[in-house]
């Protein structure tokens, strides 16, 4: 194992992006920080620089204004950096498929590592993927 | 700031927030022009979260529009679909059953609980008090729990449907629901003692971003919103649905109509949804009726329908033709009416106040995104990038009959 990926799988920091979802799946992920769930305790934080952070949680259909911006975001990570699709929305389209402003889903856009299929999915479901992300990087 | 100072020309700088910011939730995008510390004028734009949920709803049956428009936003995920039935049933003239009445106020008023604890700990957030933020969401979780008890989710219930609610509250489950809400109340009344009592919180919020009850009515701004500001205006008084013109409650005003008004608003209304939903427990007890009566068929005509969601009324519109579809369905959330404020409130504030007054109306902007189609005869709406590129291949073009020329 590399230098890189022995100090990426310490602390994971996430960094949020919605792109244009119902709020649903963002404040799921937001309550995984909270004290009910409390993720901060394994070093997972919500960073606000792209630059700082080792996952890019992506939440929302991706709609056409957004795909610009998320591809620009994707290309100013510093790599390796794990795209996770948090929710129905970037996984498929969810219900907003056939939307004639929906640019996704999100893996036509950029690479992703882990998918958390439901609408929203619950916290506990957003931390599993976290583990099995990171249990990846063994 | 000296006098030479004053009187000298000021630069204007502007300063972009977002449209991905650490501090938002949600894509948006501000400007805020400011000279040195005081803003003087805010310009916002979004779309980052238009989804085209009208149009997605004209291709969708009757019953299943409740599932999309409680996707259009996750906080309000009952207020859409209520005022979604609410116009059908004013549609078809449909009669809603008592019981199912009284459960569609619980699940209204919870909705609003856990709303109104999530504005407290974001502002609290906006502030840099996180530690009312943690407290808030974390009080906030035994209501999503009563949530996911009733309903089967936490987020999304899926509980509204025309003609009355998809699923029972089981009069077994009533003590345990009703001493969940006990237990609440303390917490609540800590969180009103943290934002009430706090002297830091009321140096910050104090006489910050004051909206006139003149600006309310030019802005139409709705809800707590208004509330603040002196108005006296609540769609579940003014025009009940639900089970609110059965049950004892009252609407709460504050005069002043700064940032403190706005939480105190909030904060009080939480102690009336929970009042409202004991008192529609205990009718549920005496009330075993059915929940739903059944619906033929949808007749041609117009129907509206509105509900007073956390963050103001939220209005839909539904026309039929008579087939199982709705030929037009409008949506206008509170957010559309409230978010324009910002115009009046934060011009002459300092770049520090402009955050927590932009969050003092609890703005949702994935209930307020539209999208304007100008010249709709074409058959492709153009976003901004998709112009630029049009204007590269336009020179790209001039460029090679240019040298073909030569
Ligand atoms: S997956 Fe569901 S809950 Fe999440 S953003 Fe999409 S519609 Fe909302």
């Amino acid at each position: 194992m590399g230098f890189k990926e022995n100090a990426l799988k310490r602390s994971l920091w996430v960094f949020h992006f919605s792109g244009g979802s119902c709020n649903n799946c963002d404040i799921e992920l937001l309550d995984c920080l909270t004290p009910r769930y409390d993720l901060e305790r394994f070093g997972i934080e919500l960073v606000g620089s792209i630059r700082h952070a080792d996952i890019i949680a992506v939440t929302g259909i991706v709609n056409r204004q957004c795909k610009p911006r998320l591809e620009k975001i994707y290309k100013q990570a510093s790599k390796p950096v794990f795209v996770v699709a948090c929710g129905a929305c970037p996984c498929t389209g969810g219900i907003f498929k056939n939307s004639y402003h929906t640019a996704g889903p999100l893996d036509e856009i950029i690479p992703v590592d882990a998918y958390i299929p439901g609408c929203p999915p619950k916290p506990e479901a957003i931390i599993s993927a976290i583990v099995k992300l990171r249990n990846k990087l063994e | 700031m000296s006098d030479e100072n004053k009187n000298s020309k000021k630069e204007r700088t502007v300063i972009p927030i977002g449209p991905y910011h650490p501090l938002q939730e949600e894509p948006e995008y501000f400007q805020l022009h400011v000279e040195g510390e005081i803003v003087k004028k805010i310009e916002w734009r979004t779309s980052y979260n238009h989804r085209g949920i009208e149009k997605l709803s004209q291709s969708m049956s009757y019953d299943q529009v409740p599932y999309l428009v409680e996707r259009i936003c996750g906080i309000c995920s009952t207020s859409h679909p209520l005022s979604y039935v609410n116009a059908v049933e004013d549609l078809a003239e449909i009669e809603v059953p008592v019981r199912a009445k009284y459960i569609r106020t619980i699940i209204a008023e919870l909705e609003r609980l856990h709303s109104h604890l999530l504005w407290v700990g974001l502002a609290g957030h906006f502030l840099g008090f996180n530690t009312v933020w943690m407290w808030a969401w974390k009080y906030r979780e035994p209501v999503l729990e009563i949530m996911e008890a009733v309903t089967g989710n936490r987020q999304n219930y899926a509980m509204m449907k025309i003609g009355g609610i998809r699923r029972d509250i089981d009069n077994e489950d009533i003590p345990s629901i009703k001493k969940m809400l006990d237990d609440l109340k303390p917490k609540v009344d800590l969180l009103r003692g943290a934002v009430m009592d706090d002297p830091i919180i009321h140096a910050r919020t104090k006489g910050i971003g004051v909206l006139t009850p003149e600006d309310v009515h030019n802005y139409g701004a709705l809800g707590p919103t208004a509330r603040a500001s002196g108005i006296k205006d609540d769609i579940r008084r003014d025009y009940p649905y639900a089970a609110y013109d059965i049950i004892d409650w009252d609407v709460i005003v504050e005069e002043e109509g700064d940032v403190f008004a706005k939480a105190v608003v909030r904060i009080k209304e939480m102690y009336e949804s929970i009042s409202m939903i004991h008192q529609c427990l205990d009718a549920l007890k005496k009330e075993n009726g059915e929940i739903e009566t059944t619906v033929k068929e949808i007749p041609p005509g117009d129907g509206i329908g509105q509900a007073e969601a956390p963050r103001g009324e939220v209005f839909h519109f539904v026309r039929s033709d008579g087939t199982n579809r709705p030929v037009r369905h409008k949506v206008r959330a509170p957010s559309f009416c409230n978010v324009p404020t910002f115009e009046v409130t934060t011009v002459g504030e300092t770049i520090s106040d402009a955050a927590i007054i932009l969050a003092a109306v609890d703005p949702c902007y994935c209930c307020t995104e539209r999208m304007a189609v100008i010249n709709s005869e074409g058959e492709k709406s153009l976003t901004g990038d998709d112009l630029i590129k049009m204007s590269q291949q336009k020179t790209e073009r001039m460029r090679k009959s240019k040298k073909e020329n030569k």
